[in-house]
């Protein structure tokens, strides 16, 4: 529905996107006791990895194949295969994540084949899962790059239903579930234990829920994730009953998956706000044969009262979006579900979200992008990532942080977006947002010039009754 | 950049590193590093120039997740915030438009910024494709008439630690120089000979450059700049005139230190402003290279002042932390200078790290620590967590990538590296210091993240 108007200058100022290796790694990091390594530069590791560990404050797993002069030049398999190697030897992982960046990409290397030379130089290390991804920086962002890896876990590591044979539905009770790059840790937990109150088992791809949710565990170090989806657990995906597919920019990976297995997918937009929650609520009582829990019901029916409390504050709010695509559209549905409206709203890169954003146009750009249609649009609310927190000092604007990455606060990742009670306390934080401004959408005082002034008064000795009384001096 | 210019710039005479055998730093191991690249280290030594605008040439990960991302501070400027990238896409790669890109871009900042002057950084693409990154600083310089300044520093030509170099280099080759200081109003300082001096590597964090720089203002010494924190670019360009110059905490550019001595005959020394006794050495060393005797007298009372001044401020803050056991794990410099910083605030070093400190460095931690200093060269967070249970560590001073090791593994935890929020130069900086390790050490979340839950103990 939205036009995707394109980028119409040279230069980037205040980037929005965040690269596609980095989105790749996120989706490696969901899988258990794993590591990506990027090949490229060691910067491009160094940068990912800061960011990374300021949004989920966690020591993050990452490597790099440290490109060098030498490497750039006269050719890099030989980093990969002994990166590869170094990791195995030390950490004995259950899976590597390979992942290209802009300079092995524009090289030229071919890391499927430096993968499969591995495999035959290092055969001692054939029970550690390999997975290489291309994920070149220079084209896509955070959530292809995810998606892509995705993709990439479901074709390299998920076996084919003729060589396996595994049977859609032989495990009634498990549900496959992927998830997009735009459910935070806090948002996946919640849908596991919604999944589980209709006595399904939920075998969710990737699990950063698991991995990356902030608990301590018992072990003082660990140079691996210390959670996520087990990598023997993707064998099995071919025999559960169905796919539930989270985010736009995951259908592909769902495609693949039943291309592989013949497991039935479910298709959802997003899981955010009222229409999207009764669509999953329905399709998972239907699938597991179960009614909807009462408890459920109830806090349906609590989202209902927060629409109709909330919607005095958020009702027509301008809101300006600058977000991954799959976030632009579930977002954009939920406000305007409330009466708000998107007047702004900015993506980083392409994603399949975008042709159903209800929206007239969704801008690909940079923040710099998102302050001048806010300003154009008149917005009075900004929502994005935490570089949007200077934009919005400048524009004495409230911001609801979302996305990634949020690194000026505490807890973002674990957020709740999703569900009823999470859309219910978006709402409520929307709301107070608009309602802690208040004060200065006030009408102006008005003086008028003819009212009497204090100043003028003068005190009279009396009046005919005796009291004392003031009259403007002539 | 050729190979020749890169191999010159890791040979650093002015460095004890610099031997045959280890010129420079080791070639990093595939699957087993950590750390930035060169462009990491270029735009790291020159982002706090404030009245700049950074353009990094390049796809969206160099500058996407790097911009904004530094503890610096400026006192007015806040352009150096406003992350630049030309973002090349796929199509700029293939059909070579990249140069096209940046020279636009260029444009589009001077245009929509007015900056005091643009720095390009160059990355790997660009540098691997061949964009003529010089020749389009130079010919934007000559359209706009604005400086445009190279720094080419892709990240594969090597460690964090070389970007610092190439960035001072191309401060050296393209900008110090280029313009006189402004002459001292006489009336400012009555009676006093204001001398011009320099700081290299002070990069401000947290502010803590303002702990400083009074007492330089009080001294009757004018700071011609600071590379880099809260620099502005005209200030840069005057750093020839500085007549002494102060590497502050870190070899990195340790080549500017040397150049503007070999071309301009400006003496220089290494120091620190961590620490009651390294911040008074620190004047004291200024004092002797302009060789004023007044200006000896001015420090000498300075020190004492603010030495009484800040110890009757310390005394409750070392009676708690007094035996306190420190583990520190950081670079170079900061290994002998925090040391001292944490002895004077009567806590125990048992440990320091010392994989990126030089011979120098260690004869000084011997001179701090007695002979039988136990240094650690394996930063690794397994050897680092080994170390804190062998020997009862208190707290954990490290930089910001092992703050989440320390935590997951209970075990307190300050930041002393560039990420930090907290100010710990100078005299007043100690306080800073004190009050951030007991809030850490003092902690009674500790004990509940080490304790097991009803159930478990069996109660």
């Amino acid at each position: 529905m939205a036009k995707l108007s394109k980028r119409n200058k040279a230069l980037s100022e205040m980037p929005l996107k965040v690269s596609a290796p980095l989105g790749g790694a996120l989706a490696i990091l969901g899988l258990h006791r794993a590591i990506p390594m990027l090949h490229g530069s060691q910067g491009c590791t160094a940068f990912a990895k800061v960011m990374t560990v300021r949004h989920f404050r966690e020591p993050i797993p990452l490597q790099t194949t440290a490109m060098d002069q030498v490497g750039t030049v006269m050719g890099a398999d030989a980093y990969v295969v002994e990166g590869l190697k170094t990791i195995c030897d030390k950490q004995q992982p259950d899976c590597i994540g390979v992942l290209t960046t802009g300079l092995s990409e524009t090289q030229g290397s071919d890391i499927h084949r430096t993968v499969k030379e591995f495999r035959q130089r290092h055969p001692e290390h054939a029970g550690v899962a390999v997975v290489a991804v291309n994920t070149p920086d220079f084209s896509g962002g955070l959530e292809s790059g995810f998606a892509d890896t995705v993709k990439a876990l479901i074709e390299q590591l998920v076996p084919d239903r003729n060589e396996s044979h595994t049977e859609p539905g032989r495990r009634q009770r498990q549900l496959n579930v992927l998830v997009s790059s735009a459910l935070t840790p806090g948002d996946i937990e919640v849908l596991r234990e919604l999944i589980e109150q209709f006595e399904l088992r939920p075998l969710i791809v990737p699990d950063l829920a698991d991995s990356l949710d902030g608990h301590l565990p018992e072990n003082d170090f660990n140079p691996l994730t210390i959670g996520g989806t087990a990598v023997e657990e993707l064998a099995l995906m071919g025999d559960s009953l169905a796919t539930l597919v989270i985010g736009p920019s995951l259908y592909p990976a769902a495609q693949a998956l039943y291309d592989k297995t013949g497991v039935p997918n479910y298709y959802f937009d997003s899981l955010l706000g009222l229409d999207p929650m009764d669509n999953l609520v329905h399709t998972l009582s239907q699938l597991a044969e179960r009614p909807v829990p009462a408890r459920l019901e109830r806090q349906r029916a609590q989202l209902q009262d927060a629409m109709l409390d909330c919607h005095f504050m958020l009702g027509q709010q301008r809101v300006a979006l600058a977000a991954e695509p799959d976030e632009i559209l579930a977002m954009t549905r939920f406000l305007q579900a409330q009466g708000a409206e998107v007047v702004a709203a900015v993506t980083s890169s392409r994603g399949p979200a975008l042709e159903s954003v209800p929206l007239q146009a969704v801008k690909l750009g940079d923040l710099a992008d998102l302050q001048q249609l806010a300003q154009e649009g008149d917005a009075q609310l900004l929502m994005g990532n935490s570089h949007l927190a200077n934009i919005a000092e400048a524009m004495a604007l409230p911001l609801q942080r979302m996305g990634f990455p949020q690194y000026d606060l505490v807890g973002g990742y674990q957020r709740t977006w999703i569900g009823y009670r999470g859309a219910r306390q978006l709402l409520f934080d929307l709301a107070n947002l608009v309602l802690a401004e208040h004060g200065k959408h006030e009408v102006r005082p008005y003086q008028p010039r003819l009212r009497q002034q204090a100043a003028d008064l003068t005190v009279h000795s009396g009046d005919r009754h005796g009291h004392a009384t003031t009259t403007a001096r002539a | 950049m050729q190979p020749k210019d890169i191999a010159a710039l890791l040979d650093e005479p002015a460095c004890a590193h610099n031997k045959k055998d280890k010129s420079g730093c080791a070639k990093p191991k595939p699957g087993a590093t950590a750390g930035g690249c060169a462009f990491d280290g270029a735009q790291i030594a020159l982002l706090p120039i404030a009245d700049v605008a950074h353009i990094v040439h390049g796809p969206i990960a160099c500058a996407g997740s790097s911009w904004d991302n530094r503890g610096t501070r400026s006192s007015g400027p806040t352009l150096y915030k406003i992350g630049m990238t030309t973002d090349l896409t796929e199509q700029d790669i293939i059909m070579g438009r990249g140069e096209k890109r940046l020279l636009h871009s260029i444009k589009q900042a001077i245009d929509g910024h007015a900056p005091a002057a643009v720095f390009v950084y160059n990355t790997c693409v660009p540098a691997l494709i061949g964009d003529d990154v010089e020749a389009v600083c130079k010919a934007a310089s000559e359209m706009w008439g604005v400086p445009v300044v190279p720094v080419d520093g892709a990240g594969f030509y090597g460690t964090k630690n070389l970007g610092n170099r190439i960035a001072g280099e191309a401060m050296v080759r393209h900008v110090i120089g280029t313009r006189e200081p402004e002459p001292v109003d006489p009336s400012l300082m009555p009676g006093v000979t204001v001398h011009d001096v320099a700081l290299i590597g002070e990069y401000n964090i947290a502010g803590e450059l303002w702990h400083v720089s009074p007492l330089f203002d009080e001294l009757g010494l004018r700071v011609l700049a600071t590379l880099s924190g809260d620099a502005r670019f005209h200030e840069i360009q005057t750093m020839h005139r500085s007549q002494a110059n102060m590497m502050v905490c870190s070899k990195a550019m340790l080549n500017v230190a040397r150049k503007l001595h070999e071309q301009y005959v400006t003496p220089w020394f290494e120091g620190s402003f961590y620490g009651v006794r390294d911040t008074s050495h620190a004047l004291r060393e200024f004092a002797r290279l302009l060789g004023d005797s007044a200006l000896a007298n001015r420090t000498e009372a300075l020190i004492a002042r603010e030495e009484a001044r800040i110890d009757a401020l310390l005394v409750p803050w070392r009676e708690r932390l007094r035996g306190k056991r420190a583990l520190l794990y950081t670079g170079g410099v900061k290994s002998w200078s925090v040391i001292s910083a944490l002895q004077d605030l009567g806590m125990e070093v048992v440990a320091t790290g010392t994989k990126k400190s030089t011979e120098e460095d260690k004869a000084r931690i011997r001179e701090l620590m007695g002979d039988e200093a136990r240094m650690l060269e394996d930063g690794s967070p397994r050897a680092l967590l080994d170390t804190v249970r062998d020997y009862q560590v208190d707290v954990l001073i490290a930089g910001g990538r092992n703050m989440y090791t320390a935590i997951k593994a209970r075990v307190p935890f300050l930041d002393i590296n560039q990420e930090r929020e907290y100010a710990y130069a100078g005299y007043q900086g100690m306080l800073e210091l004190a009050r951030q390790l007991t809030r850490t050490i003092e902690s009674p979340v500790w004990q509940a993240a080490r304790r097991a839950a009803p159930w478990q103990r069996g109660e």
